[in-house]
């Protein structure tokens, strides 16, 4: 078993990495207030996070990462272009596998610069694979902006896109949606009914806070919905060819390149991800031997909206990712009361590099 | 060491379990007064009776304290993370049936799924600024199955009792309630979504897997087994 004293020993050193490449370190409170948190999450975040209260502060969680007290701090008065380092515990509840930790170090290194999003993306995973470099890891990288970008340039409704796009991070929803919008499932006999306007008058009254109005209007919307041509056969043909591109980055690219022939709406996030393997191949990144894929990174949960990665152990396919990290341009925009400001960042697990028997 | 047996101290539960164990040459009584937690144990030797409130049994079986319990599916999976692992089921007792369900006001006529609740629940949020309240005190149970059914936007709030009264007061939207005839949801103006139960329960007898037992111990189990096989 690693000790404590050595991961920490570990935790110093990738930080002080991190602060020869630019980054000022930060320190966060461990508890975090918790309304911020299931704002973002929703109530997915109690499953995942430990809850505490008292009869001042309320509802407080113990962090269960850095990157949003590290972006609140930024957001409240931060200098731009800023780089930021940090290390500390973090807390997860786990109620499925007794072998997970729920506490354990992490060292991060977050980026907020306007200047180069494809540069500060290359910036970030280069620095954390030369820390895992003693390592044999294997990598993954995804890009979120594809599905997105595609799924905004559907033919379709806004209320279905909007839809869709809420559950780009719970794949199996998405289908289900994807499924319907598609004209591949039918509605239930209830929902026709109710579409036909043949379900008999109700003979409850109306009780609780949602109102009569938004039960029309959500009537209203659902024959709008039943009345609108189904997303055709070849559009969802080329989301799922999409989804399916799984392959080392410069085949990914040529892949992609030609699916944006016929999908030009992914054109620009196309061209984010060429600009961003150039700007990886500058610091050095083997790029025929990166893969990725664009289905990479969305049951995480997470806030991710761009560029995201992970390096796993192929020996030890049990643990955990060993760092990961992403893009995170909408969390700031969320957090920023009205500001934003690109970011991307990534953390590593320095109790696990520690397990696998090498440091940087 | 005696085998201990953890059963609901009142009520029709404790008395349908009676029932059940008298039908099969056990019998079981309180001993003293009514208001005594203690029991006794007829018809086989070397077990004892413990007189528990139901929902603290899954603790006490999880924790070893007891070597068998009675008490339903419902707290057994809510109480207990990773429940295979703590505890077997041994037989269904077949009564104590309740189903733990997601109700919704019955004027809701455009809801009958978690598909629907979930469009409400973006909506709702959208509308009033704060997210769709599910007012239970099954959290964790409901909370897996809203995850597996792709709800989004919702926030479950405690409720312990009088669970239906929540959405007429306006502290809850909708309500996940453990119900077995459904009367008091119609009461409430509430009905059920249709695609199912969260979980369908029912009383059990359940055995500790984490126990510790001696030889004595072992064999006295294996003999109430066998007569509980009838």
């Amino acid at each position: 078993m690693t000790s404590r004293r050595e991961t920490l020993a570990l935790a110093a050193e990738l930080r002080a990495g991190f602060e020869e490449a630019g980054a000022v370190t930060v320190e966060t409170p461990v508890l975090q207030p918790a309304d911020i948190l299931l704002d973002l999450y929703g109530e997915e975040i109690r499953a995942r996070a430990y809850v505490t209260s008292d009869a001042l502060r309320g509802e407080q969680m113990l962090r269960p990462d850095f990157t949003v007290p590290v972006v609140q701090m930024h957001m409240a008065d931060g200098a731009e272009p800023a780089r930021y380092t940090y290390s500390g515990e973090v807390f997860r509840r786990q109620e499925h596998d007794t072998d997970r930790a729920n506490e354990y170090i992490q060292v991060g290194y977050e980026v907020f610069d306007r200047s180069d999003p494809a540069a500060a993306d290359a910036e970030v995973f280069a620095l954390i694979a030369k820390a895992l470099s003693a390592l044999d890891l294997r990598a993954a990288t995804g890009d979120i902006g594809l599905l997105t970008a595609a799924v905004r340039g559907l033919e379709t409704t806004e209320a279905r896109k909007s839809a869709l796009l809420r559950h780009i991070w719970r794949p199996r929803r998405f289908r289900g949606l994807l499924d319907r919008f598609s004209g591949r499932i039918s509605v239930n006999r209830e929902r026709a009914a109710l579409v036909a306007g043949n379900t008999p008058p109700c003979d409850a009254p109306l009780t609780g806070r949602r109102t009569q109005q938004e039960i029309e209007t959500r009537i209203a919307a659902l024959r709008a919905d039943a009345a609108t041509a189904p997303i055709s056969a070849e559009e969802v043909g080329l989301l799922d060819a999409l989804l399916n591109v799984r392959e080392t980055l410069p085949f990914a690219l040529e892949n992609l390149r030609d699916l944006a022939v016929d999908l030009p709406s992914v054109t620009d996030a196309v061209a984010g991800l060429e600009a961003r393997a150039e700007a990886l191949d500058k610091r050095g990144v083997d790029l025929s031997a990166l893969p990725f894929e664009t289905s990479f990174g969305r049951t995480s949960m997470e806030y991710y909206d761009g560029f995201v990665f992970g390096f796993y152990s192929a020996r030890r396919p049990d643990l955990p990712a060993i760092a990961s990290g992403g893009r995170y341009d909408a969390l700031t925009r969320r957090l920023g009361a009205g500001a934003e400001i690109p970011a991307v960042g990534g953390v590593l697990r320095p109790g696990l590099m520690l397990e696998l028997g090498g440091t940087s | 060491m005696t085998v201990r047996l953890g059963v609901p101290s009142k009520g029709r539960l404790m008395e349908k379990t009676f029932d059940w164990f008298a039908a099969r040459g056990v019998t079981l009584s309180r001993s003293g007064s009514d208001r005594e937690y203690a029991g006794m144990v007829e018809g086989i030797e070397g077990v004892s009776l413990v007189l528990l409130s139901a929902g603290e049994i899954p603790r006490e079986l999880a924790a070893g304290r007891i070597h068998f319990g009675v008490t339903g599916t419902d707290l057994i999976q809510e109480k207990l993370p990773l429940w295979e692992h703590q505890v077997a089921p041994v037989r269904e007792l077949g009564f104590g049936f309740a189903d733990l369900v997601l109700a919704v006001p019955k004027a809701w006529v455009d809801v009958d799924t978690l598909d629907d609740l979930d469009a409400v629940a973006a909506a709702f949020r959208e509308r009033h600024g704060m997210r769709l309240r599910i007012a239970t005190k099954y959290h964790r149970l409901v909370r897996e199955h809203l995850r597996h059914g792709g709800v989004a936007d919702y926030a479950l709030v405690d409720s312990q009792g009088a669970t239906e009264g929540t959405v007429a007061n306006e502290t809850a939207e909708a309500i996940a309630d453990i119900t077995s005839s459904g009367e008091t949801l119609r009461a409430n103006h509430l009905k059920i979504l249709s695609d199912g139960p969260v979980l369908r329960s029912q009383a059990t007898l359940w055995r500790s897997r984490t126990a510790n037992a001696s030889d004595t111990d072992r064999r006295v189990i294996a003999g109430l087994l066998e007569k509980l096989e009838t």
